[in-house]
């Protein structure tokens, strides 16, 4: 289904490259202040002679490029958003982490870096998760400066709130909307820049590809959104802070405009794509309501803190909620982990609520729910307390539902809201690819094979603010003073009009059926097999569903409207492509991981009670996978992973 | 309807040249916030006359009284006070001629800024909405400020042609204020101006006296709630009152013998 | 699950800024009452493009309510009839069967139209880079605890910093004016105690940038009636106040405001 066979990028033959994740020796705790000792820097007055180009301006993208631009060197920043400010960080509701232990109660940098490494279930780079922790502090501390309004004490101290896997309060918030507030100070700090004239801001311009010249990124080509105009632009380094992928799905909690496009395509010019399986389920999001619905809608996890789960005994239940007697109803959560009970893990908690309706004890409309009660905390606390932890929440749900959950429970169900999986970066968020930095959400990051609550605020903001500024100029020093190719270069020539023929060739094919029902159906058969559960038996299927309904997509596909002009259906149609490619590979990094961990739980690999069971002999690796032209057929890489500090256990929440 | 879109990164946007500054008064007055306040301190100064005129107005309805010995109007007594103010500090009729230039230069200053930020509204939405509006609390007064003005103004050149410089008058007589009122309401078309204008007046302080707080950045969770209330009482005293001289000229209880 | 029968849509149609543009009518035959007003978009645009004509084209995006995206003119109204909501977040029981729904772009001299139902917003983040920030380089902040910020001020703040940048102010201001924007950034930053340094130049930046594309205020309050976060046109008072103070206070001693 390879639409055009792998060009050569000068990174030699594949499986060729050794991955080297350039983790500095010492002991963890200084490895990060070592590198920085010895990192090579480029001086003030030279940095101007560098040229940046930052892809995405979210979290990780905006912190990116402001503080690049504030030390000197010459960026331009590219999104397809109107403005830095609409970037899918925005959604972020529950808060983030930071190991301030203002609290006072035991928390520290290492118990941030041991929650986050069990969190993710063993699948994490040590020295990585460890620096993270490290920078959170910083990070909480440069937002304030910023004026982020994160919530106070009456004092005037700042307020912490407790999150999902972890026994401390370290989380700060800004009402429901931590991640809006955030976003706005980095998008601010941006904003200066690009008012300063240090930043050259592109707006509604998408990125279509990287160019390779000589094994290093030389620049990209990208895609006028409102005129169609193809163009390249070539800088000394470029960084990649789109975001995750969790619309392969097509229904996710993710903004209709996530997307994979910008990864994958640095992906087919040979960087490497890691635990592309490795997507987080989130449990508390409102079910489907309709077959024609686009996007589900998260409600934040704190709601597991006084909501408690159940369904029906009864199969075929009829009545209305509050008309069945206390003893017909099963709080599944409570029954099963007795100890952490509705506060169980995301995976865990998702996976309950899934067999719950898939053995038909469903509720709602279309049976595909699970209560959410509160009428039980109502009782405890008494309605006001309830409305102002929740109201706004409650809100939230009854203007989607039009149904009050004061009154009825709330119906929730599992959907797909994070993605582990990504870019595969070294210690200095290089990829394969010399010269291309991944960012934030967009590469395979630090969670492991899942993401706790409130931790990929932190690490987008870590990678853009406090890491990539200092690892960049180590691989920068080199090109000091040294020609790079402009432009004119015949490459980048290739590439856009590789780019351009791809567009006209969705808008040829004349079929009979639009982008969005392709990514409907493409997010089905992923949904299905490379979901909540996985079996090698259907992860199987998917090998031949996918590449089959492509041949549909490349002959059916119809694409109405020009190509000179704004037009989503277009975006729409390369942005699909991209999904089943990456569709692909999801599943068949699912299937080669024989085992059980964090999100991606294989029911071959189960303990007796149904418990994931990893396989720490085998799969202590991250997989990197790297394109060879078919998509069929991936070469799998892996890069081992030793822990010097933490002894891996089984995570129990019973 | 078309309209212009360009395309590139931007870059620079707040880097330019700082515009240069002229004298601080002026460079408020240059920005539109900067009018506001303008219009809010005229509107202020207009309202505090208004009051003013109608409480002086009304010693019409105490009508004759002793004064000196002799039996005069209330009223002219009254205006002949004013013009004695501050008498003998000032030279006679000095500082009610000094008030007159205060109001003057409001009324100019109230009406070049109301003129200048309609210019500017006007050019902030060159293409209307091609259906139709439907506003939820912006009311008949807010959106009928420039009319209601322009009326009270146009009202004002008569007013002051008819009681001040006696033009339109056949029998006006300087300085006989009670006189002259009846003189010139009982003319039913007049009383009628009068009437309308002041109707006018009175819904355009409805909003002023309400804006004039956002505009003068007057805002206190304290007495927030006090605006509409304060403003719809103001508007209301005004207009009863004012509106209450044609109707009792008309009904006669404003009679002078001589007319 | 009830559905809404008949409606009509009376949608703006426009090829680009330089055409004209013109109402197009398309009937919907049923809509379930669970449908969003974008859903019912999405449904329609898969009819056009199965009748070979192009998608209507909107901004969205988060479709949270959150990232200020959507916009839309429907009936008259900046985001629809329901108050405090996000045209994305507006769901088809606000309607009844057999109206006619009018869905027009938003229009300011400073909000061109690009195609159909989307516009160009870009003054909104001039007025934030002419100063909409608070001078803090990566690298430099001082514990955050060190900063005391009384919980009223922070939710005064949080308030105003609640706004989503989605125009909805402009678009219904019988003037086009951005003053309830403008005031909700100045404001979360000017009562924020990090916000101080810099109070009176961001004012007037931000002010003075604004005017260079905004109509001006007149105070109707139209913009926080359709305000999606339900913005109190206070925050333009205050941002009044400051501006008066940015052209006679001494900036020499600001410290001790
Ligand atoms: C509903 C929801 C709630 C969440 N809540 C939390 C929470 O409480 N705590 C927490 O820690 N995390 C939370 N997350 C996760 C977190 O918000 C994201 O992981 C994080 O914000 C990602 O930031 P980012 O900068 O990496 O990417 P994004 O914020 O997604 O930014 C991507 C950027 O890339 C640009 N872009 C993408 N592709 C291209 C292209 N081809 N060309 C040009 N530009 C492109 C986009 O325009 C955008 O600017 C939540 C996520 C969701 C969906
Ligand atoms: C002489 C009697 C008048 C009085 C007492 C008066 C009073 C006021 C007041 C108090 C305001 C509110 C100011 C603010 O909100 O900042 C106002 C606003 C306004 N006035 Fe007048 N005005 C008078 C005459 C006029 C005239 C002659 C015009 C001429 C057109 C006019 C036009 C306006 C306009 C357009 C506004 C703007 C609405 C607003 O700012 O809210 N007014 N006036
Ligand atoms: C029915 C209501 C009113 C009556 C009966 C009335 C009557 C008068 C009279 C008799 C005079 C002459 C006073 C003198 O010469 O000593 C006068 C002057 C004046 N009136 Fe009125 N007036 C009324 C309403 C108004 C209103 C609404 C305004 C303004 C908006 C106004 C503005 C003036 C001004 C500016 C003068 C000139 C004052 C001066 O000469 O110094 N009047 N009025
Ligand atoms: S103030 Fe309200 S209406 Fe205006 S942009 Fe912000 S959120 Fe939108
Ligand atoms: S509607 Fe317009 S006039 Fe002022 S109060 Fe709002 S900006
Ligand atoms: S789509 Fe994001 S606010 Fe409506």
């Amino acid at each position: 289904m390879s639409i055009d066979t792998a060009v050569d990028t000068g990174l030699g033959t594949p499986g060729s490259l050794k991955l080297d994740a350039k983790v500095p020796d010492g002991p963890l705790a200084e490895k990060w202040d070592t590198f920085k000792e010895n990192e090579k820097l480029v001086n003030p007055a030279n940095k101007r002679k560098f040229k940046i180009i930052v892809v995405g301006t979210g979290l990780a993208g905006a912190s990116a490029a402001a503080t690049l631009a504030e030390l000197g060197y010459q960026v331009e920043a590219f999104t397809f958003h109107d403005s830095p400010r609409r970037a899918h960080s925005i959604a972020a509701q529950g808060g983030i982490n930071a190991a301030k232990n203002y609290k006072g109660d035991g928390d520290s940098i290492h118990r941030l870096f041991y929650d986050t490494i069990k969190g993710g279930d063993f699948r994490s780079r040590e020295a990585n998760v460890h620096r993270l922790a490290q920078l959170s502090v910083d990070i909480i501390d440069q937002m304030v400066a910023q004026g982020v309004p994160f919530a106070r004490e009456y004092g005037g101290l700042l307020d912490n709130r407790s999150f999902g896997g972890a026994q401390v309060s370290r989380t700060f918030y800004a009402r429901g909307q931590t991640g809006q507030q955030l976003l706005l100070g980095a998008y601010q700090q941006l904003a200066r820049q690009v008012g300063l004239g240090n930043v050259k801001l592109w707006t509604r311009v998408e990125m279509l590809d990287v160019v390779v010249i000589d094994g290093r990124c030389a620049g990209i080509v990208t895609r006028d959104l409102l005129t169609g105009e193809i163009v390249s632009h070539a800088g000394h380094a470029v960084v990649l802070a789109t975001g995750g992928y969790g619309n392969a799905f097509f229904l996710s909690t993710n903004a209709m405009a996530c997307n994979t496009s910008a990864i994958w395509r640095a992906h087919r010019k040979g960087a490497y794509f890691a635990n592309p399986c490795y997507t987080q389920i989130h449990p508390t999001c409102i079910p489907q309501s309709d077959d024609f619905q686009s996007k589900l809608t998260l409600m934040s996890e704190s709601l597991r803190n006084d909501g408690r789960v159940w369904v029906p005994l009864n199969a075929d239940e009829a009545r209305p909620a509050h008309e069945i007697p206390e003893h017909e109803r099963d709080y599944i959560l409570e029954r099963l982990y007795p100890s952490y009970g509705n506060l169980a893990p995301r995976d865990i908690a998702s996976r309950a609520a899934k067999r719950a309706v898939d053995s038909g004890h469903g509720v709602g409309p279309l049976k595909n729910g699970v209560y959410l009660d509160f009428s039980e905390a109502i009782g405890r606390l008494g309605r006001e307390v309830v409305r102002e932890r929740y109201g706004n929440l409650f809100e939230m749900y009854e203007r989607i539902t039009s149904e009050n959950p004061y009154g009825t429970p709330m119906r929730i169900y599992p959907a797909s809201h994070y993605t582990m999986g990504g870019l595969w970066v070294d210690y200095e968020l290089m990829t394969t690819i010399p010269g291309l930095y991944c960012a934030g959400e967009a590469n395979f990051s630090d969670h492991g094979a899942n993401r706790l609550g409130a931790s990929a605020l932190m690490q987008g903001l870590a990678d853009g603010y406090f890491v990539l500024p200092y690892t960049i100029s180590n691989y920068l020093a080199e090109w000091l003073n040294k020609p790079i190719p402009g432009t004119d270069h015949e490459e980048f020539r290739r590439t856009e009009l590789a780019a351009g023929d791809r567009f006209r060739r969705f808008l040829s094919i004349g079929g009979t059926r639009s982008p969005d029902y392709f990514h409907r159906e493409l997010g089905k058969i992923i949904w299905d097999y490379c979901g909540m559960e996985r079996t090698a038996e259907g992860l199987e299927k998917a090998q031949s569903e996918i590449p089959a309904l492509y041949d549909e997509f490349s002959k059916d596909l119809r694409v109405t409207g020009d190509g000179e002009s704004v037009n989503q259906t277009l975006e729409k149609a390369g942005r699909v492509e991209d999904f089943f490619e990456l569709g692909m590979l999801m599943c068949r990094d699912a299937l080669d991981r024989e085992e059980s961990c964090g999100g991606h739980f294989r029911v071959e690999h189960q303990s007796e009670d149904g418990e994931a069971r990893r396989d720490d002999e085998n799969f202590a690796h991250v997989a990197a996978w790297e394109w060879t032209g078919d998509p069929g057929k991936p070469i799998r890489n892996v890069e081992p992973l030793t822990y010097e500090v933490v002894h891996l256990q089984t995570r129990s929440y019973k | 309807m078309a309209q212009m879109l360009s395309r590139g990164p931007v870059s620079g946007t707040a880097a330019g040249p700082r515009r240069k500054r002229k004298w601080f008064l002026l460079d408020l007055y240059s920005t539109a916030v900067g009018k506001k306040y303008v219009m809010a301190i005229t509107g202020i100064i207009g309202i505090g006359f208004v009051v003013f005129h109608m409480v002086g107005n009304l010693k019409m309805y105490l009508g004759l009284i002793n004064h000196d010995g002799e039996r005069v109007y209330d009223v002219d007594v009254y205006g002949e006070f004013l013009r004695d103010l501050l008498v003998p500090i000032l030279p006679r009729t000095y500082f009610l001629w000094i008030m007159r230039l205060v109001l003057i230069g409001a009324v100019i200053l109230h009406v070049h800024a109301a003129y200048t930020l309609t210019i500017l509204n006007r050019r902030a939405r060159p293409v209307k909405y091609q259906s139709a509006r439907d506003y939820q609390v912006a009311n008949f007064a807010s959106r009928t400020m420039r009319w209601t003005g322009i009326i009270v103004l146009l009202f004002l050149f008569w007013h002051l042609a008819d009681f001040t410089w006696g033009w339109f008058n056949p029998d006006y007589a300087r300085g006989e204020v009670y006189r002259n009122v009846d003189a010139s309401l009982s003319r039913v078309p007049v009383s009628v101006l009068y009437i309308v204008a002041n109707i006018a007046l009175g819904i355009h302080l409805f909003h002023g006296t309400w804006s004039l707080f956002q505009s003068m950045g007057w805002n206190n969770p304290r007495f927030n709630e006090w605006r509409r209330g304060l403003a719809a009482g103001l508007a209301t005293i005004i207009v009863v009152g004012n509106v209450s001289f044609p109707i009792a000229v008309l009904a006669g209880i404003i009679e002078h013998p001589a007319v | 699950m009830s559905h809404l029968a008949n409606l009509t849509l009376r949608i703006w149609r426009q090829s680009g800024p330089a055409d004209d543009g013109r109402f197009e009518d398309y009937s919907i035959a049923e809509i379930s009452e669970e449908a969003s007003f974008l859903e019912l978009l999405d449904i329609l645009n898969e009819r056009l493009i199965g009748e070979g004509k192009d998608a209507i084209v909107f901004d969205h995006d988060c479709r949270e309510g959150i990232c200020g995206s959507c916009s839309l003119m429907i009936d008259g109204q900046a985001h629809g009839p329901q108050l405090g909501t996000a045209t994305c977040q507006l769901h088809m029981r606000k309607f009844e069967s057999g109206v006619t729904i009018t869905v027009e772009p938003w229009r300011a001299s400073a909000f061109p139209v690009i195609k159909d139902l989307m516009v160009d917003r870009a003054p909104l983040d001039r007025i934030v880079e002419a100063g909409g920030f608070i001078t803090a380089e990566t690298g430099g902040a001082p514990d955050a605890n060190l900063i005391l910020v009384p919980k009223p001020v922070a939710e005064a703040a949080m308030d105003a910093a609640e706004c989503i940048g989605c125009g909805a102010c402009v678009a219904a201001c019988p003037n086009g004016a951005a003053n309830l924007f403008t005031g909700a950034k100045l404001t979360h930053l000017n009562v924020l105690p990090q916000g101080q340094a810099e109070r009176l130049g961001r004012t007037e930046a931000m002010v003075e940038k604004m005017e260079e594309y905004f109509g001006s205020c007149t105070n109707h309050g139209e913009c926080e009636a359709a305000c999606p976060k339900s913005i109190s046109i206070d925050v333009i008072a205050v941002m009044n106040a400051d501006y008066l103070k940015a052209k006679f206070k001494n900036r020499r001693l600001l410290a001790r405001t």
